[in-house]
């Protein structure tokens, strides 16, 4: 069944104690993982909403990625660590810690193969590790500021990074060189008067054919302290490195956390800020948005789950708005 | 406002002897106090003197993400607290190289001042007041500049360190007058204006000066008032300005130190004031902004205090080293801190009722730590202090009596809020 963002509907709210951060279905599609304020990974069931709680980072976990089979879940956190944790054990109880980073790790993606972790953040340095074993396997250096979001190429073979200064670099898995940069200046600004840089590439994604990248972030900061900025995803041509457009959302203040591209086609931009919080869809070619649903709280970020049909998108308020992309079925009649 | 020389006030005593120093001085530019001093007394007190540097977290520190870090709680963040060099105290991860230095410097973590104002808090940690309609009270640099004001001195004792503007004087003395208004400097460089305009030359510059000092004298003799000394004073701190004006260029530092400090604005602002100290002005107070993160504040106090943190704990560590610590009270203070509840926006709000300030140096115990607040941060447990009561400590550490008063215009005025007393467990 095709999707209908404009059919889009909340079917039901999760919740916890604490505001969220994050939020994953695992690949096989039964359960959705997210991380609190409170430090928590929650897991919930989705066949019945059952929810286990549990803990090992020393700090909020910003990363949540899962090996290829879904037994495992690889997290990261602001406490410089990795962790990889039995993802279906009743209890999960971490398998290995990897102090990984010098700082906050706010990305990790896992390569298509399954083979490769990528880890990135605040000390600027990529890292591929052994998804099996958790060893270090390569380091790429070359960012100038904290590095943002992480993004496995199809190919197996590259590697997208993207940064706080606005700038996407495109590694070869195989040797760490740096192939080339994607210049995406919009989602950096640096504020002379408040004197902080502000935007970066908050979540990259790829068409299915691997001919289009898309980076997600914010623009029009013209008061970054203040939360005074409009969300904006940049579409970039794979083959020259050019833009090919930009989707905008005009009267919007957020920014993207999350931009997905869906099995149709259309992207979605996951935005949350002063203007509360949304799920925006664009079309390819149109810098407008076709359809856009605000959401009960701003949103943190959200994630499609493998049926192309519910997201998720996880809030604030300690809730998580479970939507439907496809008409609201009729209430039973009494 | 006409002088009343029967005031008896010191102000006016030592503006007199300054006057008559620089008639004596014979054909001379007028020299201000260094003027009739010897070069050997002026050694000996600009020794001893003390001073003070003031780092003001512009837009509201977070105490959270500094002095008061609550990790595992829910209003704590994300970042950690980390050891400081004192047993048992710990900062936010995010000043790692503060903590080293934490042994030359305390914390009160229990100020209340029960407002979240920009203006408002600002006025209240830099004048120990609650602000009033209808009064105005000089500035913490002012105070100390006036306060400690001494023959030894001859340039202003009461400079400002900013992002940006340089040059006149600040309207921020109120009635101290404007000798105790601050100067503003930026960019490392000297203050604007305090070079001879290439069309005068100097000697036509010394004939301008003769026949002012001329008509100032023969004035002075029958109409001498509280402006026109201010006018004579303004005059020789702009020549001293001009004859010194060396000892505000940062280039003059040498690489290595330069390169210890850092590239950063603020690390060149760090070392300006160590520069300004070290040649013997009273107050410097240097400005680093911008903490006012209502959105997304664990990535700005990340990148704010990543700036910060080096700079000032190397010109910790430097005056220390110097020994100049000894007679530096070196304070770090913000409007307000930053509210436990994290918003929608990964933001703090303003907050005035449980904040922090670091203090150190000059008259102030090493290492210790005053007050304090409950276990997520939101209320003050212990010690509960006011603006007001920094201020006096401030004072009391420098040598003054903040219970005495400023005898302005045959006006006794109180140095600080009779309200408030120091904190005894902070002094030294």
């Amino acid at each position: 069944m095709a999707a209908d963002p404009k059919q889009m509907h909340v079917a039901r709210s999760l919740a916890h104690t604490a505001p969220f951060i994050n939020c994953r279905f695992d690949p096989s599609g039964q359960y959705l993982l997210a991380t609190a304020e409170d430090r928590a990974i929650i897991r919930w069931k989705l066949v019945d909403d059952s929810k286990v709680v549990f803990s090992g980072h020393d700090s909020w976990v910003r990363g949540l990625a899962f090996s290829k089979d879904g037994q495992k879940l690889v997290t990261s956190g602001f406490d410089d660590t990795l962790i990889w944790w039995p993802l279906l054990d009743e209890k999960p109880e971490p398998i290995r810690r990897v102090r990984a980073h010098k700082g906050w790790i706010r990305a990790v993606a896992v390569s298509s193969d399954g083979t490769l972790i990528a880890s990135a953040g605040n000390d600027r340095v990529v890292k591929l590790w052994n998804m099996a074993d958790g060893k270090l396997v390569q380091e790429l250096a070359g960012h100038e500021l904290d590095v943002y979001s992480l993004l496995f190429h199809p190919d197996g073979k590259h590697l997208l990074s993207g940064d706080l200064m606005g700038v996407i670099r495109q590694w070869d898995v195989a040797t760490g060189k740096e192939v080339r940069k994607f210049e995406a200046k919009d989602l950096h600004s640096y504020n002379g008067g408040q004197r902080v840089h502000f935007g970066g590439v908050r979540s990259l994604a790829l068409t299915a054919d691997g001919k289009q990248l898309i980076a997600g972030g914010l623009h029009k900061a013209t008061n970054p302290l203040g939360a005074v900025h409009e969300p904006i995803i940049l579409r970039f041509n794979w083959a020259d490195g050019k833009i090919l457009k930009k989707h905008l959302a005009a009267g919007v203040r957020g920014v993207i956390w999350r931009n997905l591209i869906h099995p149709d086609g259309f992207v979605i931009g996951c935005s949350g800020g002063s203007g509360g919080g949304y799920l925006l869809f664009w079309k390819d070619a149109e810098e407008k948005e076709f359809h856009k649903q605000k959401l009960q709280d701003t949103a943190r970020e959200m994630d499609l789950h493998p049926d192309g049909i519910q997201v998720a998108a996880v809030h604030w308020n300690k809730k998580v708005s479970m939507c439907r992309l496809e008409k609201k079925p009729a209430a039973p009649k009494k | 406002m006409k002088c009343d020389y029967a005031c008896g006030s010191e102000e006016h005593l030592i503006a007199r002897r300054q006057f008559l120093g620089g008639m004596t001085a014979g054909g001379a530019i007028l020299g201000g106090l260094g003027t009739f001093a010897t070069a050997e007394a002026v050694a000996k007190m600009a020794k001893n003197q003390k001073r003070m540097i003031v780092v003001r977290m512009a837009g509201g520190l977070s105490q959270f993400e500094s002095w008061d870090p609550k990790p595992g709680t829910d209003t704590g963040g994300p970042f950690r607290a980390i050891k400081t060099s004192v047993p048992g105290v710990h900062i936010s991860e995010l000043l790692p190289h503060t903590a080293k230095v934490m042994h030359h410097l305390s914390m009160v973590r229990s100020i209340n001042t029960n407002n979240g104002d920009h203006g408002k808090g600002t006025y209240m940690m830099l004048t120990g007041r609650h602000q009033a309609p209808g009064q105005t009270y000089p500035e913490l640099g002012a105070v100390v500049a006036r306060g400690l004001d001494s023959n030894a001195l001859t340039l202003p004792g009461h400079i400002k360190v900013t992002s940006g503007g340089s040059g006149g004087r600040n309207n921020d003395a109120a009635y101290l007058g404007p000798k105790y208004a601050s100067i503003s400097l930026s960019g490392g460089k000297p203050p604007a204006y305090t070079t001879r305009p290439k069309d005068v030359t100097e000697a036509g510059e010394q004939k301008q000066n003769q026949f002012r000092k001329l008509a100032n004298d023969r004035f002075a003799q029958r109409r001498r008032t509280a402006e026109t000394d201010a006018y004579v004073q303004s005059f020789e701190q702009a020549q001293e300005l001009m004859r010194q004006r060396d000892v505000f260029d940062l280039s003059k530092e040498s690489d290595k130190d330069r390169e210890r400090y850092g590239k950063t604005q603020f690390g060149e602002h760090c070392l300006l004031a160590r520069r300004l100290v070290e040649k013997g002005i009273t107050y410097v107070q240097v400005t680093h902004s911008n903490y006012d993160t209502h959105n997304e504040n664990f990535n700005f106090h990340f990148e704010q205090l990543g700036e910060f943190d080096s700079p000032f704990a190397t010109l910790v560590a430097d005056l220390a080293a110097s020994g100049l610590l000894e007679h530096t009270l070196i304070v770090v203070l913000s409007e307000f801190g930053r509210t436990p509840r994290i918003n929608a926006r990964y933001g703090r709000d303003h907050w005035g009722k449980s904040f922090s300030v670091c203090l150190g140096g000059a008259g102030i115990a090493r290492g210790g730590v005053v007050g304090a607040t409950n276990k997520n941060g939101t209320e003050v447990s212990e010690a509960e202090c006011d603006a007001g009561h920094l201020f006096h400590t401030y004072l009391k550490a420098l040598g003054m009596n903040s219970r005495g008063t400023f005898k302005i215009g045959g006006q006794k005025l109180p140095v600080a809020d009779p309200a408030f007393e120091p904190i005894k467990e902070l002094l030294a």
